[in-house]
């Protein structure tokens, strides 16, 4: 059994613990150990990606139960590249807020990395109901960072993200009740075998059970009648904190593949591919709905936070369908899109911070100090995320439109991405020529000039998109080997079988 | 016995999604409470409603399953967590606003003459 998989978890744990207790020591020193402490966890998310991209399945049983009678924490292709585009956001995030953001909360460095520790649990962990817990610590951090900064106009989004959360905590409990009800196990391996055998009128409860967990998976991914929440809450945070937020949604998406394909896959009898149906037009019309709302932003925070649901939307659309090649350009696009969109919160706020009063508004203003470097950043994050070539949206949504199979489902998803495309552009194209080109005249109180963490983080942040393009080969390639894995669940059945009084050797091969 | 469980946990969700919908806050807390009684015990239920049972295998015909039980231990603890959580962002929301409406709007007519002096605005 191999103890790295436990690192991921334990490090933010431990670190985040030492700021609790370090409220009170100067700031320069608590900045020193949380950055410490991320870039820790980069390196273990970095050999956990080496130590998954064999394609074996590896497990952690807390106290050396056999699953499913403990939990398990499970690695995976798709475990590992999570974890790996989280700890690279957090980094720069953390990189970023360091750079003045975390004043004004002693507590900010810890609610961090516990926030970067509950996303590590839901990524790595085999268990339904130990991914409610996971969801819950990432809440209830992500609750602290939203409050971080002060300012009366975040408490209102504040309590709706809440209250709201907690509504979709309560489905996930009852979804997961009326789950364990029939199968008498939480753990997805076991899950996986029991849920073919489901027969009777048990089926219509098991049903129900997986619909309410497509609600609560749609709830944290944003998915259209559940999206409203999302553009307030996230325009109002602190930049590295709405940054950060940026992979919350793909928490849901990431959810949604976990479960689905292994769950409710094509193995799984009547059941099998539960809500996929629903999730295609959902997700299409997400992803108008992102487009009009884009449109429509009166700032570059709120254009942003909209493209946070396009980008939910896009990548659904190719998950619902149910191919290998779906998946795979799924979560090309969905690595691009998280650093992209992390990366034009950064700009945005950057660009708030250098023009007074007008803000991030969309209106003109006197010219900024640093208007080269942040209308070059925002043009490469605006040409991505709008899926131009040659940045990695644009091969993202290639994939994308490259996986469907030709018919009905083929001309509605063309048809709404392209489209959808060319309004993004125009969004885009308008907020940067009114909040770059057209200066008034005029005298802004100079601006404190811009210090170098926050500079090179989010100008490295930004550049990852290159970068992908650069290593657009072996990235696909991993995403079509998870994808794969994802849907040839066997190999995670396996799991089950593995010998728990042998330490040294848990391979399991697939 | 089930019958009267099920009625319990109906009026209590039922009770619960209805105070969620409230404009105000402190209803919205009570609802969210309720609503997480009627899920605890939701669960609780999930494994058979049984009396006078071991939760050991092997001891009797049949068994409890304490697994349940577990489960909504950790879910109370959650919910109380964030209940309390939502108390205090709520009263930040009371004095940030002078108003418990969720959407925290301002009250529409002006302060009076007496309240102006009162407060020293």
């Amino acid at each position: 059994m191999t103890h790295w998989l436990i690192a991921p978890i334990l490090i933010p744990l431990l670190g985040g613990i030492l700021q609790v207790f370090m409220g009170y020591a100067p700031i320069s020193l608590r900045r020193t150990l949380a950055i410490a402490t991320t870039v820790l966890i980069l390196v273990s998310a970095a050999v956990l990606l080496a130590i998954a991209s064999d394609g074996n399945y590896r497990i952690y049983a807390f106290g050396n139960w056999q699953p499913p009678f403990g939990i398990v924490l499970v690695l995976d292709r798709l475990a590992a590249l999570m974890l790996v585009l989280t700890a690279v956001l957090g980094l720069f995030c953390h990189i970023y807020a360091s750079g003045g953001a975390d004043e004004g909360n002693r507590q900010f460095h810890g609610l961090f990395l516990f926030q970067l520790m509950g996303l590590n649990i839901a990524f790595l962990t085999g268990d339904l109901f130990n991914l409610f817990v996971a969801f819950e610590v990432l809440l209830i951090a992500s609750y602290g960072l939203l409050m971080h900064g002060g300012g009366t106009t975040r408490t209102v989004p504040g309590l709706h993200y809440v209250v709201l959360n907690l509504a979709g905590s309560a489905l996930f409990l009852i979804s997961v009740g009326m789950i364990y009800s029939v199968t008498g196990t939480l753990n997805m391996a076991d899950l996986a075998v029991k849920i073919p055998q489901v027969t009777g009128s048990n089926l219509n409860l098991v049903k129900a059970g997986g619909m309410m967990l497509l609600v609560v998976f749609g709830l944290k991914a944003a998915i259209l009648p559940l999206c409203f929440w999302l553009p307030k809450a996230y325009a109002r945070a602190t930049a590295p904190v709405a940054a950060l937020f940026a992979v919350m949604t793909k928490v849901g998406v990431y959810a949604i593949i976990r479960v689905y394909p292994l769950i409710f896959g094509e193995g799984a009898g009547e059941l099998a591919n539960l809500g996929m149906d629903w999730l295609f037009p959902l997700a299409l019309v997400t992803l108008s709905m992102g487009v009009i709302g884009a449109l429509g932003a009166g700032n570059l925070k709120t254009l942003v936070a909209w493209q946070v649901i396009i980008s939910v939307g896009t990548l659904l659309a190719p998950i619902a369908l149910g191919s290998v090649a779906g998946l795979s350009a799924a979560l090309f696009y969905l690595v691009s899109t998280t650093w992209t969109v992390a990366a034009l919160f950064l700009v945005s706020e950057l660009v708030a911070n250098q023009r007074g009063t007008a803000a991030d508004s969309i209106v003109t203003a006197p010219k900024m100090r640093h208007r080269t470097f942040l209308s070059v950043l925002f043009l490469i994050g605006a040409v991505a995320a709008a899926g131009l070539p040659p940045l990695s949206g644009f091969f993202g949504k290639l994939l994308i439109l490259q996986s469907v199979e030709p018919g009905a489902e083929m001309a509605w998803l063309w048809g709404v991405l392209l489209v959808g495309g060319f309004l993004t552009l125009i969004a885009y194209s308008r907020a940067g020529s009114i909040v770059f080109w057209w200066n008034v005249d005029g005298h802004l109180e100079t601006p404190e000039p811009m210090n170098n963490r926050v500079a090179v983080s989010t100008g490295i942040l930004t550049c990852l998109t290159m970068l992908i393009v650069v290593f657009a080969g072996p990235l696909s390639d991993y995403t079509r080997a998870t994808a794969e894995q994802l849907y040839d669940n066997r190999g995670y059945i396996n799991i089950l079988q593995t010998p728990m009084h042998v330490p040294p050797n848990t391979l399991v091969g697939r | 016995m089930e019958l009267l469980f099920a009625l319990v946990i109906g009026a209590l969700t039922a009770s619960g999604v209805y105070l969620l919908l409230r404009a105000r806050t402190f209803p919205v807390i009570m609802g969210l409470t309720l609503l997480s009684y009627g899920v605890n015990l939701f669960l609780f239920a999930t494994g058979r409603l049984a009396t006078g049972q071991q939760p050991v295998i092997g001891t009797a015909a049949s068994y409890s399953d304490p697994l349940p039980q577990a489960l909504v231990l950790t879910a109370i603890v959650i919910g109380f967590a964030m209940t309390a959580f939502l108390v205090v962002l709520s009263l930040r929301n009371l004095a940030d606003n002078d108003n418990d409406h969720v959407d925290g709007q301002r009250r529409k007519t002006p302060p009076s003459k007496q309240e102006k002096e009162a407060t020293g605005k």
